[in-house]
């Protein structure tokens, strides 16, 4: 299988690695042609307002959205997850709107107040996930057709709707496979 | 448990800001411009350095009242710069909550013989280096994310190029290199040794890579990203241009498209005239800023 990275800024190269690390060939996706080579695609932390910017000079946006309401698996981190969410607090940034949720920029602070915390995933078995908060936002409301994955606190930090996975944290961070492989599972 | 200020948080902002331009900033108002043209951050500052250059004197961290407004006008990370070894001025900013502190040859230095121990502090810290001995000792020091040195305010790309050679050329030979000369290596760097065998086995920096000092037009952007930088910085290239706005928004794309010359072509057209530059050979030996720093 083909997984794609969003590839026009931010961790890339940290979600390839963890694509080849699981077993599968990862490309990485700067144009509406590479998209069409992908089965899953991978959109990474970074600038979210950068990202959504570059994404509509060449189209890539209309075409992600395409992809992802016709059914492909679309994983979104940190500012990943900004971007496929429908609502985000306070702005009118671009979005892909393919989630049903709510998100809150920055909303534990700065980088100052940036953390890692252990965290319990429900889909995940075995030890708590090691977390890796950047800047990290977070869902505030979720439509209901949203599943809710993990949280800190009272704070909605994982979710899911149908093929659309979305974690305010990094996971590509880490050395823990555990979330990559469940969305690049057979079954997922 | 929860931890904060851990290196990988630190190294971990840098890695977000892969494949981006990072724009220097005076004022509240540029620095929306910045944001608005796809910047992933802004480095505040009180002047840019070809104003800094050409106004003389002693150059210092910005007045707290101009990085309260940037920081309150954009969402993406703002940086500012502190004097080399002036870590007071590095704690008033950590105090102001600034993203990432640049320890900078930029501004005059405050000390002539020791930088900043970065690892008391839990906001990241970038540094310039023009060599990978430079480089590693930062690291050591608690550096989180490098960038060369360039040299700041010329808007003449010939510095940032050789320092980015000279590092990629040494990253290139400290892999082919048996490991009974790492240890001679170290010492001719003047690097710390276990750095330089994480280099040798992983044939990168530890942390990310960004070029700065000299970059002008989009296609320096994509020259310094073709060479291997993970991303850059602009100085006085955009804000001392004719049209900021458009060549904001040009170097920006040339530096995610740095591969398709094609794509280069088109933002490159009509962007009026860039900033006048400056040929290095006339800079006197005591104005290099590049040489700042040990």
């Amino acid at each position: 299988m083909k997984v794609g990275v969003l590839s026009l800024q931010g961790a890339v190269e940290e979600h390839l690695n963890m694509v080849r690390k699981c077993g599968f060939e990862g490309i990485k996706v700067k144009t509406p042609g590479d998209l069409e080579k992908v089965e899953r695609l991978i959109i990474p932390g970074g600038e979210s307002t950068t990202i959504g910017k570059l994404a509509k000079i060449y189209g890539l946006d209309k075409a992600i959205i395409k992809r992802g309401q016709e059914g492909m698996p679309i994983f979104g981190t940190c500012a990943g997850m900004i971007l496929l969410a429908r609502e985000i607090q306070d702005s009118n940034q671009i979005r892909f709107g393919l989630i049903d949720i709510l998100v809150e920029r920055n909303a534990f602070g700065r980088q100052v107040d940036s953390f890692e915390a252990d965290l319990e995933i429900k889909v995940l078995t075995g030890e708590p996930f090691r977390a890796v908060f950047i800047r990290a936002p977070y869902i505030k409301k979720t439509g209901s057709k949203v599943k809710i994955l993990a949280k800190l606190d009272s704070k909605i930090v994982m979710a899911q709707q149908d093929n659309i996975l979305v974690s305010a944290f990094h996971p590509e961070l880490t050395d823990d496979l555990r979330i990559h492989k469940y969305f690049l599972s057979e079954n997922y | 448990m929860i931890e904060k200020g851990t290196y990988r948080l630190k190294k971990g902002l840098a890695e977000m800001l892969k494949g981006g331009v990072i724009m220097d900033v005076v004022s509240a108002e540029q620095a929306k411009i910045a944001e608005e043209a796809g910047a992933v951050a802004v480095m505040a500052l009180e002047r840019v350095p070809a104003d800094i250059r050409a106004a003389g004197g002693v150059a210092r961290m910005a007045d707290p009242k101009i990085i309260k407004e940037i920081m309150k006008a954009v969402s993406i990370p703002v940086m500012a710069k502190v004097r080399i070894g002036h870590f007071v001025e590095a704690q008033v900013l950590e105090a102001l909550g600034v993203d990432y502190i640049d320890e900078s040859e930029v501004l005059t230095p405050a000390d002539e013989k020791y930088h900043i121990n970065k690892h008391n502090f839990k906001v990241p810290f970038v540094c310039g280096a023009r060599n990978l001995g430079e480089a590693l000792r930062r690291i050591g020091e608690g550096a989180a994310m490098i960038r060369t040195k360039g040299e700041p305010g010329t808007g003449n790309i010939v510095e940032a190029v050789r320092h980015m050679r000279q590092v990629m050329d040494e990253i290139r030979k400290l892999k082919n290199m048996p490991k009974e000369e790492l240890m001679s290596m170290a010492k001719e760097l003047g690097a710390p040794f276990e750095l330089l065998q994480e280099v040798a086995k992983n044939g990168r920096l530890p942390v990310v890579n960004f070029a700065a000092g000299g970059i002008a037009t989009p296609a320096d952007a994509a020259l310094m990203m073709q060479l291997g930088a993970d991303g850059i910085f602009v100085g006085s290239g955009i804000f001392k241009s004719k049209d900021p706005v458009k060549r904001a928004r040009a170097i920006v794309e040339a530096t995610t498209h740095y591969n398709n010359p094609e794509i280069i072509a088109k933002v490159s057209e009509g962007l009026g005239e860039a900033m006048k530059g400056i040929e290095i050979s006339k800079i006197e030996a005591a104005a290099r800023m590049q040489d700042r720093g040990w």
